[in-house]
């Protein structure tokens, strides 16, 4: 199982590249040229990202420093305990239905802080990769269109963040642990 | 709410380091954040310019059109009450088939599209309908193959094995997405409201 998932970490990107490329030529799509098209926009993609990051960082760097987040983890963490989330993750998973940017900027605190290649590190990847920004994504989306009424589902969003959180805390421990 | 969140970690912050004495580091702090916020972002366009243009060279080749003609079965069962081949399905593949990659800026444009199409076919203009919700459930559930934002990141920060958190993502997010599907058709049984569903 394990050695399934580590051949599909290390192949996936490689022959999803190449899988492209090979398509594309085969299609007879001017490769180069499209890719030159296509890759303009993460260009901007990265530039428009700068403001969330700067004010998320700021706030995250003001609110750890200041040892407010502390506090907070203090006040909630017989529940971390019961699930064993550890603590420099509970901002992670607090941030993350609320806001990509916010929960982005506390995974590459851990990141600089511990490493992306620690335990912390990789927990708080897998965090981020297996879940979405709930709360985003539905007044986008409902907004876009008009509609007022989600009926379930903010409360379905919701209860999926928690059980991606729980998920990803297990999954961490079995293989990286 | 991400106003009050944003504004609370603020002015809590500030409230604090200034009881205890410690404002000297937090401006410090307020600078470092700053800096580093343009950093990772400055980092991260090497990734993004590589896989954005590989991703036009996919959407150009008809690869994002073959995918959401592989997974049709697959929504036919999430979405019962669409009617087959009504244009909404096809953004809504397209939708996830970007989402799968792990491109939600890519994915984001094709999901508008998709709701615009539901909502076409909605009764109550202003009421989630049933095919909304769970189309929804699965973009906030995450569901990525390859988690490639995050696979970013990990390289802007000096990673030595950016991809090794692929698989156990894969699991997690896999998981998280059947328990939110599931709790979507327990929603939609035991709900009252009788219009979209």
């Amino acid at each position: 199982m394990f050695e399934v998932l580590a051949i599909i970490s290390t192949w996936s990107i490689p022959v999803a590249i190449a899988g492209i490329l090979t398509t594309g030529l085969w299609k007879k799509v001017p490769i180069y040229e499209t890719f030159i098209d296509g890759a303009k926009d993460g260009f901007d993609t990265a530039i428009s990202i700068i403001p969330h990051l700067v004010g998320m960082l700021v706030a995250v760097e003001i609110f750890r420093d200041s040892g407010a987040l502390g506090t907070l983890i203090g006040i909630i963490s017989p529940l971390l305990v019961f699930f064993h989330i550890p603590a420099e993750v509970v901002p992670l998973a607090l941030l993350r239905p609320i806001s990509g940017a916010g929960s982005t900027a506390v995974m590459t605190h851990i990141f600089t802080q511990y490493g992306p290649d620690s335990f912390l590190g990789k927990l708080a990847s897998i965090m981020q990769g297996s879940t979405d920004t709930t709360l985003y994504v539905l007044t986008v989306y409902f907004g876009s269109v008009g509609i007022r009424q989600y009926r379930h589902a903010l409360a379905v969003g919701l209860m999926s963040d928690v059980v991606g959180i729980i998920t990803s805390v297990t999954i961490a421990h079995a293989l990286f642990g | 709410m991400v106003n009050y969140i944003w504004g609370g970690m603020i002015l809590l912050g500030l409230f604090m380091s200034a009881v205890n004495g410690s404002l000297d580091k937090i401006n410090q702090s307020i600078f470092n954040g700053a800096k580093t916020g343009v950093t990772i972002s400055f980092t991260m366009i090497s990734f993004l310019v590589l896989w954005m243009g590989l991703m036009k060279i996919a959407e150009d080749a008809g690869l994002l059109a073959a995918f959401a003609k592989l997974m049709k079965p697959v929504v036919r069962f999430l979405f019962p009450e669409v009617p087959p081949n009504h244009p909404a399905l096809g953004y809504i593949l397209s939708n996830m088939s970007a989402n799968l990659l792990g491109l939600g800026n890519a994915a984001t444009p094709m999901g508008l599209k998709a709701m615009k199409e539901l909502q076409e076919i909605n009764a109550n203009k202003k009421v989630a309908s049933r095919s909304m919700i769970t189309f929804l459930v699965l973009n906030t559930s995450g569901l990525t193959f390859i988690p490639t934002t995050i696979i970013g990141y990990r390289i802007a920060a000096g990673s030595n094995n950016p991809v090794e958190i692929v698989g156990a993502t894969l699991l997690a997010t896999i998981t998280s997405t059947s328990v939110a599907i599931f709790l979507d058709r327990i929603f939609h049984r035991f709900s009252r409201s009788g219009e979209g569903r």
